[in-house]
């Protein structure tokens, strides 16, 4: 088990590498730097500083050989735009924030999804499973720029639940985090229903019913934990996803999250920003696709994480 | 004497895209205590759908079991709500499918799966469940029961897997066992050992079986009765020496011939019947079998056979037998010969 977990850490830490080393690269395409101003130009001394200052003016594999040193560091360094913020505390700011709204959005999406999936296939081709198939392709098709402003005119502006925007207190998190939950609740209902049909028709359901079982017992019990292997693939990457913020509902909803800095640092070039939240999302996700194959291995017995010998 | 099991005039039909597909078109058959029965024909005579029928476990939106009784200690099973069959089905009937290795689940042991039914019948602890749960597996040849009972379906071989199913449907000392082709999926040796482990449990429990069946060495091994069924109905039914060694149906002369023989060395090619079964969409208006059949009379085509009785269990559904069909010479035939 060690040794497998090793081997895992490892083969972790060179996907993360290529993915630091593929950014990087591609980052420095981009034309424009980090200084361009529309309009107006900065005087060609001042920007020649600037660039030094956060070493731009060297040979990229040098910049390359020094980011990746502070990176074993967990340093990464401080946001060329704004200064004198670093990545690292601008991380440690807005992720605990969009991370509470992402944890809310998933429990919604999970929790729904999944229920209307399995109801969806018990009730299959009658009038519950076409409303949820239809829900499922509103949910896919319709982006949460329209769901968001729809909430908030309902249930902030006419009928006064909830407040409109901002962050604060928990009932800041209940209109974002629907809004948020919108798409993935869809695609999770989606996934959860055609497995699950496929699990109804496998035998060992018949076998089950053969047996006497109350339909309660051999739905929860011999069909939802085999049709959700589908759904927890799914989910290792919409948890990193989900988490890491959205850039259009944090917008929406001004909310402090990461979602923005994400998208507002590949507009300004700011390099270390575009670094630390490509590494960041990258570890997330790298780390939660590792728990799908442990949670996997649980659910499923024919799955082993580490082969035996022989 | 009553009978243990009694189908009568059973019409069982699906819905599909196609149109409705007459699988069962009125059969009737009798089961007595500790007798085993074999349901014989080739794949969609509608077997399997008489099997399912007796535990009402046909796919609920589309199966309709149109007609008949099923009698089981003088109650209709048809008659019952579906919460009282549920009482029924894994304890006083019970059924095996034919392949283990997708009809067991796949991520629970083979303990629970063998325990969930006997605490679902008999409402006991889960300790005592599991002592039954050994005992059983013991008793259909499963070595280290104790250890085995926390293993899942892919740690065990395809013959033991079989033996599992069989532990499943006999934890709660049923009355009547459906097997549904329990060796077809098994190699020769296996399917042999597993036969005699049905022949083992039943002397020990007293358990009438039904046998559902294409091979006749199958039947052959474990009658006590056969059910020969073409499209939807039963051709021809007696004791299995009656079949064997009397078959007056064309059908069950075909199928006894199509069987491949040890003592024959002639070099020829195996026999089998030409042709396909009916469409089950319209079945013929005559005997379903007629088109296939090398001594069909043009009677065969227009009109269906009624019953008629060779001797006491030995009943048969074939124009030939009638008395007049003697001075008729075979109209025309499937093969043209």
């Amino acid at each position: 088990m060690l040794a497998y977990l090793l081997k895992r850490f490892l083969s972790m830490l060179i996907t993360l590498w290529l993915i630091v080393s593929i950014t990087f690269f591609l980052m420095h395409t981009v034309p424009g730097s980090p200084f361009d101003r529309e309009g107006r130009a900065m005087p060609a001394t001042v920007e020649k500083n600037l660039m030094a200052l956060y070493s731009l003016d060297k040979p990229l594999l040098v910049q390359y050989a020094a980011y990746l040193k502070s990176l074993v560091q967990f340093e990464l360094g401080p946001s060329i735009i704004r200064h004198p913020e670093t990545v690292n505390s601008m991380l440690a700011r807005t992720f605990p924030v969009s991370a509470k709204l992402g944890f809310a959005a998933l429990f919604i999406s999970i929790i729904a999804g999944v229920s209307l999936g399995v109801v969806a296939a018990l009730r299959h081709n009658r009038l519950i499973d076409y409303a949820a198939t239809v829900f499922a392709v509103i949910g896919i098709a319709v982006p949460n720029f329209v769901v968001a402003p729809l909430l908030i005119k309902y249930f902030a502006v006419e009928w006064k639940l909830l407040p409109a925007a901002t962050w604060g207190t928990w009932q800041h998190v209940v209109l974002p985090a629907l809004a948020l939950s919108f798409g993935p609740t869809a695609i999770i209902a989606r996934l959860t229903r055609t497995s699950m049909l496929e699990v109804l028709t496998q035998e060992y359901i018949e076998t089950a019913k053969a047996k006497g079982l109350h339909p309660a017992v051999i739905i929860v019990k011999h069909a939802l934990r085999n049709s959700l292997l589908p759904v927890i693939t799914l989910l290792g990457a919409l948890v990193a996803n989900v988490l890491t913020g959205s850039f259009v509902i944090e917008k929406i909803f001004a909310i402090p999250g990461m979602g923005k800095y994400f998208v507002d640092s590949i507009y300004n070039r700011d390099y270390t920003v575009i670094m630390g939240t490509t590494v960041f999302y990258s570890i997330l996700l790298i780390v939660m696709m590792f728990v799908v194959d442990v949670v996997y291995s649980l659910i499923d017995p024919r799955i082993k994480l580490h082969k035996k010998e022989g | 004497m009553e009978k243990l099991l009694q189908v009568e005039n059973l019409h069982v039909t699906f819905k599909t895209h196609g149109g409705e597909i007459q699988a069962v078109r009125g059969v009737s058959f009798s089961l007595d205590k500790g007798e085993t029965l074999a349901i014989v024909g080739e794949s969609g005579c509608g077997k399997s759908v008489t099997a399912r029928s007796i535990m009402r476990l046909i796919p609920e939106h589309t199966g309709r079991i149109r007609e008949g009784r099923i009698l089981f200690e003088g109650r209709d099973l048809l008659a019952l709500t579906e919460k009282e069959m549920r009482e029924l089905r894994g304890s006083a009937i019970s059924m095996i499918f034919q392949d283990a290795m997708t009809s067991l689940n796949p991520t629970i042991s083979i303990g629970e799966q063998i325990m969930e039914g006997i605490i679902r019948h008999q409402k006991v602890s889960r300790a005592a469940a599991r002592e039954q749960a050994v005992e059983m597996l013991h008793l259909v040849g499963i070595a280290n029961p104790e250890r085995r009972l926390k293993q899942y379906l892919h740690e065990f071989s395809g013959g033991m897997r079989q033996r599992i199913m069989i532990a499943i449907a006999l934890v709660c000392r049923p009355s009547i066992l459906i097997a549904d082709e329990p060796t077809t999926a098994l190699d020769v040796t296996i399917q042999a050992q597993i036969l005699e482990l049905f022949k083992t449990i039943q002397r020990r429990t007293g358990v009438s079986i039904i046998m559902i069946t294409h091979d006749m060495g199958v039947v052959a091994k474990m009658a006590n009765k056969v059910c020969v069924m073409y499209a939807g109905k039963v051709v021809e039914a007696g004791t299995v020496r009656d079949i064997f060694y009397n078959p007056q149906h064309p059908y069950t002369k075909g199928l006894l011939y199509s069987m491949p023989r040890l003592d024959d060395d002639s070099h020829e090619p195996l026999y089998s019947i030409p042709g396909t079964p009916p469409d089950l969409f319209s079945p013929p208006k005559g005997c379903a079998f007629a088109a296939r059949c090398d001594y069909a009379l043009e009677v065969c085509r227009h009109h269906q056979p009624e019953f008629s009785c060779i001797q006491s269990q030995h009943q048969v559904a074939c124009w030939l037998q009638d008395p007049r069909a003697k001075h008729v010479f075979p109209l025309r035939t499937a093969t043209g010969m």
